[in-house]
């Protein structure tokens, strides 16, 4: 079992002609997702390792059911497109770009609520349901995709792409695969943080632990602590905090976006104490990762 | 993006938000006049990016033009976290019967705007709000729907302010909600928000930071303020090295080198990516090794944008090794890292074998990769080695010398 | 200065042929191939070590006619 992704997901690909866009789709065929169009102004008619390019969202939904999207279209044209996809009715959307303005990411979102839709990212590198699916350039190439990622009882929930596959190939080596990974994206404002998405891991009755990558910035680790505490949730959570040595350079931007220490709260030591509060292992090496999930596991 | 305050408050006045009579000055000479034609007690303020200005000495108070010119003296060569203020704000010293605050941000929770009013002004909002619930306001707004000025009544209201303070505060407050969204804001802040003694009400102090990315869509008033394109305002101003890594990054489109940032340590790091290079920058202080810089590669770069930046980073003073390292990657090519990082260390005349501490790469094309860091002698790793280990061996070899 | 990673060795039917010189300028990613003012062939020595490996422009040739050299193995 997964979350929001699995063997039966239909998906598109906006502005599939892109060279990254390219890249990424054959790398999702590869691994077996089902991408059923791609959408490039002016492309109607082409194909792209055999998915048809339609000139609209609508084309492509008109033709066949369509689960979830990628946008992976410059900045200036992705918020536009994600308002394109959730207007025709897609539900699930992963953005990919980078350096879109938070106003946008703010208005689509909302939109999205309005419209019943998911967002994830932006800024992120997509899902991953190992040896079913996955949505974005997560894993990379499919036989890299492979040795990294495999099928388990850990979630995977981080801020950072490349981290992601990094904290899926420790865990893989040490025999834990996964049930789902989530980039959720870097930026300050994202569709859906970790406390949106535990929910949902909650209700996958396979996934039985979850690891979580965190970064300077941002509320979204104290609402994961309030929501633990508040709830109670049977999933053990383990967690990883970088740029630790950021808490000592206020108001200088490393890494992501979303990635300043603009008060006390953006510090590591803070959201590692409010994460440690509320019952969540910090590890202080990713080689931890694995122990701390078995311990949790027993 | 941070403004100065006196481009803050240029914006906020274009916006139709009260301001004191105020005008910068660049010499004590212009203080003189400008306090001359405010005609009153003015108020002296150093223009500069980093808070604690009136601890720091950075904000003083003259009765007449011959105490604003050495007021300005003093305050224009002072420098506060580091920098010398850009000019001094000289401005009408406002009679302030009650001080109040204004601010909005993006609650990264709620994914909206949100606006932050109280009625307990002039100090650290978050101090009012842990101490002082009851006198703080919070409302979340939309940032598709137009912003009806009853909602921000309700809000000033909720916390108990009526009559002609009501009513003054709430087009201040809904101009400043409004401009937030219109030339993407992520902080618009008036503290203080001050009702004068003849009850009118004024902007005193502001905070504004504009989004970077939204700059490209803003440069009209960009231009009208005088920002450079080249202007980081970041807490500290970029250094040269730092300028030329931009440059790096900047010269060739595929993939990024970017984010150099100067630390005076003896190991270079090329690291990646967003993630990654938080991670392994924190791991080389742990194992007490010494950065020469931070960096953030990403995007599958080409050769020529890698080497470039090898030989930034090799023709940096006190470097005596370079650690290349990232997360597993899934888009930048292992091989295309390893080409572009050794034709660096060989066109700036060093063997990789002896330059490179260690290069920790693993995920896409790694094979290739490690066939070319083999042929150089290079000691390399796969993801079996953690980025943490991996660290620990380059700040070893660097102590080792 | 000379490749350190990568050789293209065309042979002279690829360099003496316009039509092919064209369509290799067009299909390789990094640039590699560029086509002198009479239409032959010309190998972009600084582009070289910027080479893919893509092989389009093997897959393009006749068999054998163009060989992508690693300097890094053997």
């Amino acid at each position: 079992m997964s979350i929001l992704i699995d063997e039966n997901t239909t998906f598109i690909i906006q502005g599939i002609t892109g060279r990254e866009a390219v890249n990424m789709t054959r790398e999702c065929l590869n691994y077996g997702s089902k991408i059923v169009g791609g959408v490039t102004p002016g492309r109607k008619g082409r194909d792209v390792y055999g998915v048809p390019v339609y000139d609209t969202v609508s084309q492509a939904t008109a033709q066949t059911r369509v689960d979830g999207a990628v946008v992976a279209v410059p900045p200036a044209f992705a918020a536009d497109a994600a308002l394109e996809a959730i207007e025709a009715g897609i539900k699930l959307i992963v953005i990919v770009t980078e350096r879109i303005p938070r106003k946008e990411v703010a208005q689509l979102i909302e939109f999205a609520d309005m419209h019943g839709a998911r967002i994830i990212g932006p800024n992120c590198l997509g899902i991953i349901t190992p040896e079913k699916s996955k949505m974005g350039g997560i894993g990379g190439p499919a036989e890299d995709t492979r040795k990294a990622y495999m099928p388990g009882p850990v979630g995977i929930m981080s801020r950072s792409g490349g981290m992601t596959t990094e904290i899926a190939s420790t865990l893989t080596a040490a025999g834990l695969g996964q049930s789902t990974a989530v980039s959720i994206g870097g930026d300050a404002i994202i569709g859906n943080t970790y406390a949106d998405l535990i929910p949902l891991f909650e209700a996958d009755e396979n996934t039985k632990a979850i690891v979580i990558y965190s970064e300077p910035g941002g509320p979204m680790d104290a609402q994961l602590a309030t929501y633990l505490k508040e709830k109670k949730s049977r999933l053990p959570v383990v967690a990883f905090m970088a740029g630790r040595f950021m808490d000592a350079m206020p108001g200088m931007r490393f890494g992501h976006a979303g990635t300043i220490v603009e008060g006390r709260a953006d510090t590591t030591e803070e959201k590692i104490r409010r994460l440690n509060e509320a019952g969540i292992a910090v590890a202080e090496d990713i080689s931890d990762i694995p122990r701390l999930v078995k311990e949790r596991l027993k | 993006m941070r403004f100065y305050e006196y481009e803050a408050k240029t914006l906020l006045g274009k916006q139709g938000i009260p301001l004191p009579k105020n005008g910068t000055a660049n010499t004590p000479e212009e203080a003189a006049r400008l306090a001359g034609e405010i005609g009153g007690p003015a108020v002296l303020k150093s223009q500069v990016l980093s808070g604690g200005r009136m601890k720091a000495g950075g904000i003083k108070f003259a009765d007449s033009p011959d105490e604003a010119r050495s007021a300005a003296e003093v305050i224009l060569k002072l420098e506060i976290g580091g920098q010398l203020p850009r000019s001094v704000l000289v401005e009408a010293k406002a009679n302030v019967r009650k001080e109040y605050y204004a601010g909005v941000i993006y609650d990264a929770v709620a994914k909206r705007p949100l606006l932050i009013f109280s009625d307990m002004g002039g100090i650290d909002i978050e101090e009012v709000a842990e101490q002082h619930p009851d006198h703080v306001a919070r409302m979340h707004f939309s940032s598709l729907l137009p912003l009806s000025d009853y909602k921000v009544k309700e809000t000033i209201a909720s916390i108990g302010v009526t009559g002609g303070e009501l009513t003054g505060l709430v087009p201040i407050v809904t101009r400043l909600a409004r401009t937030f969204l219109q030339y993407d804001l992520t902080l618009a802040e008036i503290n203080p928000l001050a009702q004068l003694d003849t009850g009118r009400f004024i902007c005193l102090d502001c905070h504004i930071d504009m989004e970077e990315e939204a700059r490209d869509r803003h440069t009209a008033l960009l231009n009208e303020l005088g920002v450079k394109r080249e202007e980081t305002r970041m807490a500290r101003p970029p250094t040269p090295f730092e300028i030329k890594g931009a440059e790096v990054d900047a010269k060739d489109t595929r993939g990024v080198a970017g984010r150099v940032v100067e630390f005076d340590g003896n190991l270079g790091l090329i690291i990646g990516a967003g993630g990654g290079s938080l991670t392994l920058f924190d791991a080389v202080r742990k194992h007490g090794g010494k950065a020469a810089n931070y960096c953030e590669i990403g995007g599958n770069p080409s050769v020529t944008k890698a080497c470039e930046l090898t030989k930034l980073i090799l023709s940096k003073p006190g470097v005596e090794k370079i650690a290349v390292m990232m997360n597993v990657v899934s888009n930048t090519r292992v091989d295309i890292m390893a080409r572009g990082v050794i034709k660096g260390v060989v066109e700036s005349g060093y063997d990789p074998a002896e330059k490179i501490a260690i290069f920790r790469i693993p995920g896409s094309w790694e094979d290739e990769g490690f066939k070319i860091l083999r042929k150089y002698g290079v000691e390399y790793c796969d993801r079996s080695v953690s980025m943490n280990e991996a660290a620990r061996r380059a700040v070893e070899k660097v102590k080792k010398g | 200065m000379p490749s350190m990673f990568i050789r293209v060795d065309a042979d002279s039917s690829v360099h003496s042929n316009a039509e092919l010189a064209k369509k290799l300028t067009e299909i390789c990613p990094v640039d590699i191939f560029a086509q002198n003012p009479d239409g032959t062939l010309r190998i972009v020595e600084d582009n070289l070590d910027e080479c893919v490996l893509c092989d389009l422009c093997v897959e393009a040739c006749p068999p054998g006619a163009i060989k992508v050299v690693k300097l890094y193995e053997g």
